[in-house]
């Protein structure tokens, strides 16, 4: 039997306990993780005791509390804070999500927070998405049309409403990184939201590359390494089905 | 100061920003051959042009007739006068073409029975100069922002534009007063790079987060404009800030103009329609700061809702289900997120919430900077588009969806008139050292600093400041107050403490920094707004409540150095730029 173990410097650590100081009766322990590439240290857990009476609803208002009450050296990537622009996705107990929709009185007890899954850690709760970014340019994430006019092309409602559940996606790789094909074959398997990207173009009536677009896709591990287990539609945050765009594209590619 | 590792660019433009104005220029740019850098502190889909909802103006004429002329009018009329009309005019003639061509582009728009591009009605729309409603806003859902921003990424990509994403932007490269690069620190390893280009173009967006509560990202905190009043430069309009009249109460989402567009209304805790006293023809489609004006008055006079009596509701449950699951699918996810309201059932809480900046980088209609040295000038080498910018199209209070539009037209305008500047291959002109240790000095002091105040409780300190006292009325009291308080976070920076020293996506300095640009234009919109003693637009004073004319028919322009600012003027444009249309004198603004 193959044995797995962590490189020796990979292995998690008890970080520092930030104990409470505004002397809350409603407390909730807070654990994060954290590495710092400038320090020649393990990755470590530190926990927050966080006062929840003066905190609102969701993931990202801890970590906000946390930055500015307690450790402004914490890091992680946040913006829009109402779900459009991806960029505060991670791991809250074991599932992937957008820190800023996931309330945390929908976590049960105390609370861990970790970086996406499987990406090289840039720091803290940042990680590497340049392989994704990668991927998703290969897919070529434009409109390829041979009319040139300056009039706007006709779509009726039907094919209109063909791109619905697509084009929504924000990237934030929730789907992904919570996929296990994609842990194992990152490099080579374009993964639940690049391909769901591509059929976003696949199937849109203006588009007339449909053909080559299926042709590029049609790859033993760019697509095939999806095995249906679902975990991108179940991590989707924007409740989107990755898993059923792929299947879309395998159909497609089967009765071509 | 410690030394750091610097690496040397050299570009013929270079944007900074990866908005929608950002990207659209860096494709213009990449199409006409120019090598292009676009530099961002954001993945560019991370952008805030993402949570646009509404749509995007442009007088296409599918939904019934149209004419740009009469979008020309709504907007110099929404501006309350305060636009130049031959920016405004420019705006409105292109805005056709520019929503085609992002049809062209593959914008997923919403379409209407026969294939078209569907466009809603939105506040300020107006058929026949101000006559009835038109259905002007083109609308990809309620998620159109989000739909161009994708789209536009994909068309830079297909040009081969080169991005720098992760990197914050410290400061502009100047010399004899013309711009000639910037300097910026990749968070991704810690190294500092200097762009030199023959053209910087700034589309970082508005800096709404000097409120408390904005609709704005976190990461709205306008480090362009800010660069801009470091080198020297003035800031134009910038008492202007505009309170979208419906963000959801307690958490500031925006809840789109798209809603009332499509037949949602407001009360109050009386169950009145009172946008109906307010604006008897357009009722509550009147634009921005009249419908948000009237819900302050409204909770001030006693006719809130809630315990505490401090906002209103937004009825949208009268709507047909399938209407709102068609056209309105992310405002009813987002009421559920952060309001717990059931759409169909039940009405949304809603409050002003600060939402964009009118005021900005001064520049003409082809996006060039503009300063004033006895007259106007343009700043070689400096251009200034999208929200960062104040063409001025939006004068004194931006119509609902002619921001996007704002967005394509000027970031098209900017490749279009940096094409005719630059040729590519162009040599480039030697840059003293001292531009680069003024900066990095800067930087080194911030992310050195060991004193007592975190820089979250300063920004904190600035957002209730700005909140309280340039709130959506104001006044000579409450402004003199905030002319002094502004200053106390500034003042603070003196012991300020940046607890992370690393150079790698230390965050802490990041937030710093932004504090830093945040708090000049904190300073810059309070100054400014004190100074203006009118109401106009989205500046209303309670001791000066009428327009005045004859002495306030002027850009504001402030210069800030430290916590000091010079506050001047510079006339209106009271021309258009062709005979295609008339120049359209003041008048009194009712809706």
């Amino acid at each position: 039997m193959v044995q797995f173990n962590l490189p020796s410097n990979s292995k998690i650590k008890k970080g520092q306990y930030y104990k409470d100081k505004t002397g809350s009766k409603n407390i909730r322990k807070v654990n994060v993780y954290r590495w710092d590439p400038s320090k020649n240290e393990n990755p470590r857990i530190d926990t927050y005791e966080v006062d929840m009476d003066n905190c609102s609803s969701k993931v990202l208002d801890i970590l906000n509390k946390i930055k500015n009450e307690i450790d402004p050296s914490i890091a992680y990537r946040r913006s829009c804070a109402h779900g459009v622009c991806g960029s505060c996705a991670m791991n809250m107990n074991g599932k992937n999500g957008l820190a800023c929709t996931k309330s945390h009185s929908d976590l049960d007890g105390d609370i861990d927070i970790y970086p996406l899954p499987h990406l090289k850690v840039l720091k803290d709760l940042i990680g590497d998405l340049s392989t994704l970014y990668k991927q998703y340019e290969s897919v070529e994430p434009w409109l390829k049309t041979t009319k040139i006019n300056d009039k706007e092309n006709i779509q009726t409602k039907e094919d209109r409403a063909k791109l619905d559940g697509l084009y929504e996606c924000i990237m934030c790789a929730c789907c992904s990184t919570s996929c296990p094909s994609y842990w194992w074959n990152g490099e080579k398997y374009l993964g639940p939201a690049v391909l769901l990207q591509a059929y976003r173009w696949i199937i849109d009536s203006r588009d007339e590359d449909r053909k080559e677009r299926l042709k590029k896709v049609a790859d033993e591990l760019k697509l095939y390494r999806c095995h249906t287990i679902l975990n991108c539609t179940n991590a989707c945050p924007k409740g989107l089905n990755p898993a059923k765009a792929i299947a879309e594209i395998k159909k497609m590619l089967a009765t071509a | 100061m410690s030394s750091y590792k610097i690496i040397d660019h050299e570009y013929d433009v270079v944007v900074l920003g990866a908005g929608g104005s950002g990207l659209r220029a860096a494709v213009g740019l990449s199409e006409a051959g120019l090598k292009t850098a676009c530099v961002s502190k954001v993945f560019p889909t991370r952008s805030h042009t993402s949570a646009a909802q509404g749509g995007i103006s442009a007088a296409l004429g599918n939904m019934g007739e149209d004419d740009w002329r009469w979008h020309m009018y709504d907007t110099v009329k929404g501006a309350d006068w305060l636009g130049d009309q031959d920016s405004i005019e420019y705006l409105c003639k292109e805005a056709p073409a520019a929503v085609l061509e992002l049809e062209k582009y593959g914008v997923p728009f919403s379409r209407t029975e026969d294939g078209k591009i569907y466009q809603r009605p939105f506040g300020g729309m107006t058929k026949n100069y101000g006559n009835e409603t038109v259905q002007r806003t083109c609308a990809a859902a309620d998620r159109t922002g989000h739909a161009i921003l994708h789209t536009l990424y994909g068309q830079a990509l297909k040009h081969n534009t080169e991005f720098f994403i992760e990197y914050f932007a410290l400061d502009l490269i100047m010399k004899d007063g013309a711009c000639k690069g910037l300097i910026a620190w990749n968070l991704n390893d810690g190294t500092i790079h200097r762009f030199r280009s023959h053209i910087t173009i700034i589309a970082t967006g508005g800096y709404g987060k000097v409120y408390y509560s904005a609709t704005s990202a976190h990461t709205c905190t306008g480090d362009g404009n800010a660069m801009v009043l470091r080198a020297g430069l003035p800031l134009q309009d910038m008492e202007f800030v505009q309170f979208h009249p419906t963000g959801i109460y307690g958490h500031g989402t925006l809840i789109s103009e798209g809603v009332r567009g499509e037949g949602g209304y407001l009360v109050n805790s009386k169950g009145e329609r009172f946008m109906e006293r307010y604006a008897p023809k357009a009722k509550d489609l009147a634009s921005r700061d009249v419908v948000s004006r009237s819900i302050a008055v409204e909770i001030n006079e006693g006719r809130g809702i809630g315990k505490e009596q401090d906002h209103v509701h937004l009825h949208i449950d009268h709507l047909d289900p399938k209407v709102i699951e068609e056209r309105l699918p992310g405002i009813s996810e987002a009421s559920k997120l952060f309001a717990n309201v059931d759409v169909t059932k039940e009405p949304i809480p809603v409050v002003p919430t600060v939402h964009y900046n009118m005021g900005g980088i001064p520049t003409n209609y082809k996006a060039e900077v503009l300063t004033v040295n006895g007259s106007e000038k343009t700043v070689p080498g400096l251009m200034a588009i999208g929200e960062a910018a104040c063409v001025s199209v939006h004068g004194a209070n931006r119509l609902g969806s002619n921001s996007l539009i704002d967005l394509v037209v000027f970031g098209r305008a900017a490749a279009k008139r940096a094409a005719e500047l630059v040729k590519p291959g162009m040599k480039h002109d030697e840059i003293d050292k001292s531009e680069t240790d003024r900066c990095l000095d800067r930087f080194d002091k911030l992310r050195n600093s060991q004193g007592s105040n975190p820089t979250s409780e300063l920004r904190l300190s600035m957002q209730k400041t700005m909140q309280s006292k340039c709130a959506v009325f104001r006044s000579e009291k409450t402004l003199k107050e905030g002319v002094d308080e502004i200053r106390k976070p500034f003042e603070g920076m003196e012991s300020l403490s940046v607890k992370d020293k690393s150079l790698i996506f230390n965050t802490d300095l990041v937030e710093t920094l932004e504090f830093d640009n945040l708090i000049r234009q904190a300073i810059t919109t309070m100054d400014s707004a004190y100074h203006r003693k009118e109401s106009r637009g989205a500046h209303a004073r309670e001791d000066f409540p009428k327009r005045d004319d004859e002495n306030y028919m002027q850009h504001t322009l402030s210069w800030c150095n430290g916590s000091k600012t010079k506050i001047n003027y510079r006339p209106v444009h009271r021309s258009t730029l062709t005979n295609d249309v008339q120049y359209f004198p003041p008048q009194e603004r009712v809706y």
